[in-house]
């Protein structure tokens, strides 16, 4: 006789491996590809994003600091934690997308498998991009990668988690953490992301997901001092020449938007991207 | 027992308790100050937090706390080169702004004040009473066997003595919190009234006495206010909340207690007493509501270096990366401060 009342979920936002609502108070309606009532996202302010970046900083230390074999354990448990939660994904992305089931499940199998791909690279990928450099003298020469330190990303706009996993996922691997804006139409899965995250051993603030209007939020995030690099990947509807000047400033790397299906494919060099180059010198073994 | 302190610097006991003035006399008073709201005053603190400070008054704000604050190193690692550091930063806080002004004071150990002195140079106040804006700078120094202040008298003394020669502009003491606690107060009292008079200097003139409560481990409020007026009865010339190596140090409420006692105090006798958290105040945000507190409380005449200041060391900076947010428009980061 029981009669169960179903509790929806509030998306709130994910910032320092909390869920807070935006400081700002507000929230937006998120629609369905048919424009009916879905769910309220919150509407993050220049504030929540200034929390973010703060997050994003502190978490810079222990994620980069951990060895490339962790980054890669703890990456690929994101990976098991998404597969154990692939009907809620694919649940979301049939509502907010408008897509035919198997049409999500594809999109869900194809993001697990992004996450992988760059779970694998954690502790390789320096052994591609770094080199030993032949010097003319008795000294071993090595470059090897760094990661940048905070990386803001403005999030693939139609895609609700394929776009997002393939944004996020190469800035992590290098040791980088992430404040992101997800897709402003899409942004339900961008939250259960959170949740995958919070619950899968990545230490809180390496990954902040900031929901609401990237028009509002990536000029503060661009010209913020305190970001290193910018992923401009979603922001092709957006002023991005603008932000492009404005992060040139305090000389941010830059990524500048794709468009498309292929937006943000797997690749090292979104990877090496939001790496830095450190050239040692050590002499050889005196004997 | 009996306290015969006809001395000057307890001139203010007598005239308050009278003549006659004995431990007795002294514990009854300090007893009979009327019991602390803890509710009240714990909400009273809280909604003096929440007013919203923006713009030009934000922008005010930021300077008059950099002028406020005495930028501290108070390290056992501490060297003469870390102090020169420190100076250097108390003359020029932030490089990329000429306008920003200076601190008020450097606080250090004792040992470090020649240094201090030696590096300030002209910039030091020596004695001079400072304005904010006038460039000066006060060497602080603290005192009475720092931080704990388990050491006996002619030690304490001593030590004072040390940092006035050198050239201590002002000296933080730490009071007896054991004999406090166990309901000493004649020894307490006695104690700051020998410092008060260690901080004589050879003309004649005294250095600023601010005396540590080291509220953390009063547990009380009513301690509190009796100790804020036992210290002021005393002769303190500033109050003083923690000695920030125990925690809590300086919380708001607390300030707001030790402000109120300034404020009933300035309305018995027309004498003011400054007051000077430390310990804990690390964001600007946290400061401007001390700011307001102080305004408050005991009036915005109270906003002057030679009334309150802010002990503190990263508080600095994090007023910096908010004057470059106004200035610039934009967030900015650790990477355009120094490292302290």
């Amino acid at each position: 006789m029981s009669s169960h009342i179903s509790v929806p979920k509030t998306y709130k936002l994910y910032v320092n491996g909390a869920f807070p609502r935006s400081e700002s108070g507000r929230v937006y309606e998120v629609l369905d590809s048919k424009g009916r009532f879905l769910a309220n996202a919150a509407q993050a302010s220049r504030k929540d994003a200034r929390d973010a970046v703060v997050a994003a900083r502190a978490a810079v230390g222990g994620w980069s600091g951990a060895t490339a074999y962790n980054r890669g354990q703890v990456l690929y448990r994101v990976a098991e934690v998404l597969e154990g939660r692939r009907a809620q994904f694919e649940d979301e992305i049939v509502k907010q997308e408008g897509v035919s089931a198997s049409a999500a499940r594809d999109q869900v199998d194809a993001a697990i498998d992004r996450w992988v791909w760059y779970a694998g690279w954690a502790d390789k990928f320096a052994q591609v991009t770094g080199n030993a450099n032949p010097v003319s003298g008795p000294y071993f020469n090595l470059s090897v990668p760094e990661p940048t330190g905070v990386v803001a990303i403005v999030a693939p706009q139609d895609s609700a988690l394929l776009g997002l996993v393939s944004a996020v996922a190469p800035a992590l691997v290098a040791g980088n953490t992430v404040v992101v804006v997800a897709s402003e139409a899409h942004p339900l899965s961008a939250i259960t992301l959170g949740e995958v995250l919070a619950t899968s051993d990545l230490p809180k603030g390496v990954v902040n997901v900031l929901t609401g209007s990237p028009a509002e939020l990536a000029p503060w995030l661009a010209s913020h001092a305190d970001v290193n690099a910018l992923d401009l990947v979603g922001a092709s509807a957006l002023e991005w020449i603008d932000l492009e000047i404005a992060a040139a400033e305090t000389l941010k790397r830059v990524l500048t938007p794709e468009e498309g299906p292929d937006a943000a494919t797997p690749s090292l060099a979104r990877i090496s991207a939001f790496t830095e180059t450190k050239t040692v010198w050590h002499t050889k073994a005196l004997i | 027992m009996t306290i015969e302190r006809a001395v000057s610097p307890a001139q203010r006991a007598v005239e308050v308790l009278g003549g006659d003035l004995t431990e007795a006399t002294l514990k009854r008073y300090l007893d009979g100050l009327p019991g602390v709201d803890a509710v009240g005053l714990e909400q009273r603190a809280a909604s003096l937090g929440t007013r919203s400070i923006k713009t030009t008054s934000k922008a005010w704000a930021l300077d008059r706390i950099i002028g406020l604050i005495d930028l501290t190193t108070l390290e056992g690692a501490d060297t003469p080169g870390k102090v020169r550091s420190l100076v250097a930063k108390a003359l020029v806080p932030d490089a990329g702004d000429p306008a920003t002004p200076r601190v008020a004071a450097v606080c250090v150990y004792g040992d470090m004040v020649p240094y201090a002195v030696e590096a300030l140079g002209d910039a030091h106040a020596a004695g001079r009473v400072t304005e904010p804006g006038d460039g000066l700078i006060n060497v602080a120094a603290v005192a009475t066997a720092f931080p704990s202040g388990r050491a006996a008298l002619p030690v304490k003394l001593a030590d004072t003595a040390d940092a006035v020669a050198a050239g201590a502009d002002e000296i933080d003491m730490v009071i007896d919190r054991g004999a406090f606690l166990s309901g000493r107060f004649g020894h307490v009292f006695d104690e700051i009234v020998a410092v008060k008079e260690a901080c004589r200097r050879a003309d004649g003139s005294f250095a600023h006495l601010k005396v540590i409560l080291e509220t953390g481990e009063l547990n009380t409020y009513d301690n509190v206010r009796r100790a804020s007026w036992l210290a002021i009865l005393a002769g303190g010339d500033f109050i003083k909340t923690s000695t920030g190596k125990v925690a809590p140090a300086a919380t708001l409420p607390v300030t707001l207690l030790m402000l109120e006692a300034v404020r009933d105090w300035h309305r018995l006798t027309g004498e003011n007493i400054g007051v000077k958290p430390a310990g804990g105040i690390r964001s600007s945000k946290d400061a401007i509501k001390y700011l307001v507190t102080v305004a408050e409380t005991v009036g915005e005449e109270w906003l002057q270096p030679h009334l309150f200041r802010f002990g503190a060391s990263s508080l600095l900076n994090d007023v910096l990366l908010q004057r470059q947010k106004l200035s610039s428009g934009h967030y900015s980061g650790a990477d355009y401060v120094t490292i302290d």
